[in-house]
């Protein structure tokens, strides 16, 4: 069942172009263009292996690609590193979770809030003034996200305790506290029953639609990407084979030859 | 140049006695994962056993060993059986102050039943200038540190061709590499930890019978042993090949050190020399000379 | 039922971050802090200067290697050799800088062990797990060699132990056990909650996030340089402060031995066994620490055992009780503790 979208979807905002990334001989990604629109859903879906992930870091800046640009925001990125990365207003949840086992929920998310943190550790030692301001300033924002992914009841939980659908939750929760202008998603739904699904996909919705977040998401499911995604890309062996809307996607012959093999 | 090459030789050849203790290090932590910390405890251990028993029973040391070598043996199976098994799943930080803490637990064992006496082990072997070399080049070099050397040769390739040739010493480094695995491939994974630990409890007793009897058997004795922690920065810790390599480089630096070193700033640069020059390696190479380069992703 | 939570309820943000939220435990602090206050007037002077003072100053110690393992993750070995610093640094500074008040001295001692911290925990930026706890031993031989060898920080004294001096305030002179007491109780309390304060903000989420997993922190944007630094550097303050106690209101004398690997391992001893990445844990674990061997030889003596073997047999308990814990409750007596209050929430029901 395809929904349609009402909300304004915007101009380019990210713009790949000619991306090209190795790792020592193995060719990840090979001259991959395309482009985000702010506010809109983007999927990358493509067959085990054909460089999602590879194209998710270089979104991130995590990698660099030999060849090729990336354009954020009419500006050609340089070489960055992490603290760069995280201040450029791009957050993502991982594949494999990523949370901080030895911290409760509350504190998991509260870490999505660090780049806001102006004070430094004496004043945090003193606890007084400023330091204390800015943590309760903090702590309402990151409430009002808990709130939103309905994980109240659990914020006191150390998140080694939780189970795997909440714990992708409060992943995404942590991404969400820093308020991103781009999300990226690496797999939200993976290892998740059917109803979890449908909360999930209700909360990246609910995300896209209520904060306006541009959402690139990595989804192997297809139920899910032709329901929620504006524009579908695909890749197969680091090559980009579709690009368009779901239902252009789903008619693409070489995408459902790389989905199904030759002679369907 | 006489003297040079003294220091040297007797710095390699203390490298080579280095290396025999690390391989105990390896071993363990090559078919475990685990850092056994407690290595240096066993060498005491076995040192003090030996010149226990052949003290109390009355026979050379060459007789009491093979009585401590079992003593060894059982430390080593009950370690693994009731320290290791119960913490298998932990992480590797936890495991390595589990071994910190048995060091201190055998150490207050063997001295517990053995004394805190300082004691000398005869082996027979002098340590006097080799005769015909001293004829020869005029460079002195110890008979004992020689014959010590060649000792911990013949045992360090004993162990390297084990490792690599023979069938166990495949399965342990099935092991080492991932538990579920050979375990699935039906290596028997308790029977090989228990060779493992009997091992290195042989590795330490040979290691505490020629350190012991060149510095006397005492609670210092713990301190060689840790030295072979620079050694296997340097050598890395899973390879055979780098402990020796480590051995020789920590045994002859720190001898030259000390010596030509030492005299401008006081001495005891031995205390610390080899560890700063491990940090100083780890910077540079974080996973040692031949060791793994470990990566890791999210 | 005594521990029940019901009904304290929190309207707002400030008052949920509070301390200690629950009013059961600020009862009990406040008892702890009472007795802990007025306890020292009803016992001998042995108590004072043998049990009561050394829990204190290890107790800090504790808390210092605890925010640098415990917290940050970064395991050391060398938490003697920033002791070693502290007392040194303020010993020199007590002596070259007449009328110099005592708690600034400390203050100095503990700011020149973070920065002899600092530059020794450059490595972890490279460095992970036990190699970083093998390169922390080049600290603790490094460290107390130098401060052995290098006149200048003994004041050219040819034995090599100075008597520390006294501690001055305004012509006051601490001197009695029960005055050192103080201010030790003083120096303890206040930068225990400075600690608190730490590890509940982002500093401490910081330190905790590279601890658990410092890839996925530094892509969220946590710089691991100034985390870990900042980690060495306040942990080493607090263990320099601790080591100058240590000079000062113990034993007396600045000496580089008594600043040994084994004291090194005594304190991650505490961690362990107190619990690591917890400030209560801290003080649980210096507490036991300090007492066992009291215990221990209390009960040798009375069973008619030599000291000698009291002292071996110390080790092997030492040691037993390390894997205990570790196996059974790696969290320490922290945890134990906590367990204990869950348990007193529902008591008298089982469940």
């Amino acid at each position: 069942m395809s929904q349609v979208h009402e909300r304004k979807i915007g101009e380019v905002i990210l713009k790949m172009e000619g991306i090209s990334l190795s790792f020592g001989g193995v060719k990840a990604l090979t001259n991959i263009s395309f482009d985000v629109r702010e506010h809109e859903i983007r999927a990358i879906i493509g067959p085990n292996g054909a460089g999602k992930s590879s194209m998710l870091n270089v979104i991130n800046g995590v990698y660099f690609p030999q060849e090729g640009t990336v354009t954020y925001r009419g500006e050609v990125r340089a070489r960055m590193d992490t603290h760069q990365m995280a201040e450029s207003g791009i957050a993502r949840t991982f594949q494999n979770i990523a949370l901080f086992g030895g911290m409760s929920v509350l504190d998991n998310v509260m870490t999505g809030r660090n780049l806001k943190v102006k004070t430094n550790f004496l004043e945090h030692a003193l606890h007084i003034g400023r330091a204390r301001r800015e943590e309760t300033a903090n702590r309402k924002v990151v409430e009002e996200v808990l709130d939103f992914l309905q994980l109240q009841s659990v914020r006191k939980t150390p998140v080694a305790r939780l189970p795997y659908g909440v714990k992708k939750r409060v992943e995404l929760a942590r991404a969400l506290a820093a308020e991103p202008s781009i999300l990226l998603l690496d797999e939200p739904m993976a290892g998740m029953n059917v109803e979890e699904k449908q909360d999930m996909c209700r909360f990246v919705l609910d995300t896209n639609e209520q904060f306006g977040t541009t959402i690139v998401l990595i989804e192997h499911d297809m139920g899910v990407v032709m329901d929620i995604s504006d524009r579908v890309v695909v890749l197969d062996y680091g090559k980009k084979i579709g690009d368009g809307s779901p239902d252009e996607v789903r008619n693409n012959p070489d995408v459902i030859k790389a989905y199904l093999g030759q002679g369907h | 140049m006489q003297f040079f090459l003294e220091v040297l030789i007797g710095g390699l050849l203390a490298g080579v006695m280095y290396t025999l203790v690390a391989l105990g290090y390896v071993m363990i932590y090559k078919a475990s994962g685990v850092f056994n910390f407690a290595q240096g405890a066993m060498v005491f251990m076995a040192a003090l056993t030996t010149v226990g028993m052949s003290e109390k029973l009355g026979i050379s040391p060459w007789l009491a060993a093979p009585i401590a070598l079992l003593v060894m043996v059982l430390v080593g199976l009950a370690t693994e059986k009731f320290v290791l098994r119960k913490l298998v799943a932990q992480h590797e930080i936890t495991l390595f102050m589990a071994t910190i803490g048995l060091t201190f637990f055998l150490e207050g064992l063997a001295q517990m039943v053995w004394g805190s006496n300082v004691r000398k082990l005869e082996l027979g072997i002098d340590d006097l200038p080799i005769q015909w070399l001293m004829d020869k080049t005029g460079i002195s070099v110890s008979q004992f540190d020689l014959a010590a050397a060649g000792i911990c040769a013949v045992l360090v390739a004993a162990l390297a061709i084990f490792f690599n040739k023979t069938k166990i010493g495949r399965a342990l480094r099935a092991v080492a590499d991932d538990h579920q695995a050979a375990l699935a491939v039906g290596i028997p994974l308790q029977y090989i930890w228990g060779i493992v630990w009997a091992v290195a409890g042989f590795i330490a007793l040979v290691a505490g019978l020629l350190w012991g009897s060149r510095n006397g058997v005492q609670f210092a004795l713990t301190f060689v042993a840790l030295k072979a922690l620079p050694v296997l920065i340097l050598g890395g810790f899973t390879s055979v090949p780098g402990a020796i390599l480590g051995g020789l480089i920590i045994g002859a630096s720190e001898k030259l050190a000390e010596v030509y070193i030492g005299p401008m700033v006081g001495g005891g640069i031995e205390n610390w020399f080899p560890y700063v020059l491990a940090l100083l390696f780890l910077l540079v190479r974080p996973e040692g000379l031949f060791g793994e380069k470990i990566i890791r992703r999210v | 039922m005594i521990y029940r939570e019901a009904g304290q309820f929190k309207t707002d943000y400030v008052s949920d971050s509070q301390i200690f939220p629950i009013k059961q435990d600020r009862i009990v602090i406040a008892l702890f802090l009472l007795i802990a206050t007025v306890l020292p007037f009803f016992v001998t002077d042995y108590i004072r200067s043998a049990i009561l003072i050394p829990f204190l100053i290890f107790a800090l110690a504790a808390l210092g290697l605890n925010i640098l393992t415990g917290y940050a993750g970064q395991l050391s070995l060398g938490t003697a050799a920033f002791m070693a610093v502290g007392a040194f640094a303020s010993y020199n500074f007590i002596l070259r800088i007449p009328g110099l008040p005592f708690p600034l001295a400390f203050v100095l001692g503990g700011l020149s062990a973070a920065l002899v911290g600092i530059a020794f925990g450059l490595p972890s930026l490279r460095i992970r797990g036990f190699y970083l706890a093998a390169s922390t031993l080049a600290t603790q031989f490094f460290v107390v060699w130098a401060l052995t060898k290098i006149g200048w920080f003994t004041n050219y004294s040819s034995s090599g132990v100075i008597t520390a001096q006294q501690m001055e305030l305004f012509g006051y002179a601490f001197t009695t056990p029960i005055s050192k007491y103080f201010v030790c109780l003083v120096i303890v309390v206040l930068l225990a909650l400075a600690a608190k304060n730490l590890v509940r903000s982002n500093t401490g989420r910081a330190w905790m996030a590279v601890r658990d997993m410092d890839v996925a922190a530094e892509v969220i944007g946590f710089r691991l340089m100034h985390t870990k630094l900042l980690a060495f550097a306040v942990s080493s303050f607090y263990c320099g402060v601790a080591g100058a106690l240590y000079a000062y209101a113990y034993v007396g004398t600045v000496e580089p031995e008594a600043y040994n690997l084994d004291l090194s391992f005594r304190i991650l001893f505490m961690i362990i066994i107190g619990g690591m990445g917890s400030i209560l844990g801290s003080f649980f674990g210096a507490a036991f620490i300090v007492l066992l061997p009291v215990v221990l030889s209390l009960s040798a003596h009375a069973l008619g055992m030599s000291t000698e073997i009291a002292s071996n047999l110390e080790l092997m308990v030492f040691g037993a009780l390390i894997i205990f814990f570790l196996i059974v409750e790696p969290h320490g007596l922290a945890r134990l503790w906590q367990i204990g209050k869950e348990k007193l929430r529902l008591w008298p029901f089982p469940h």
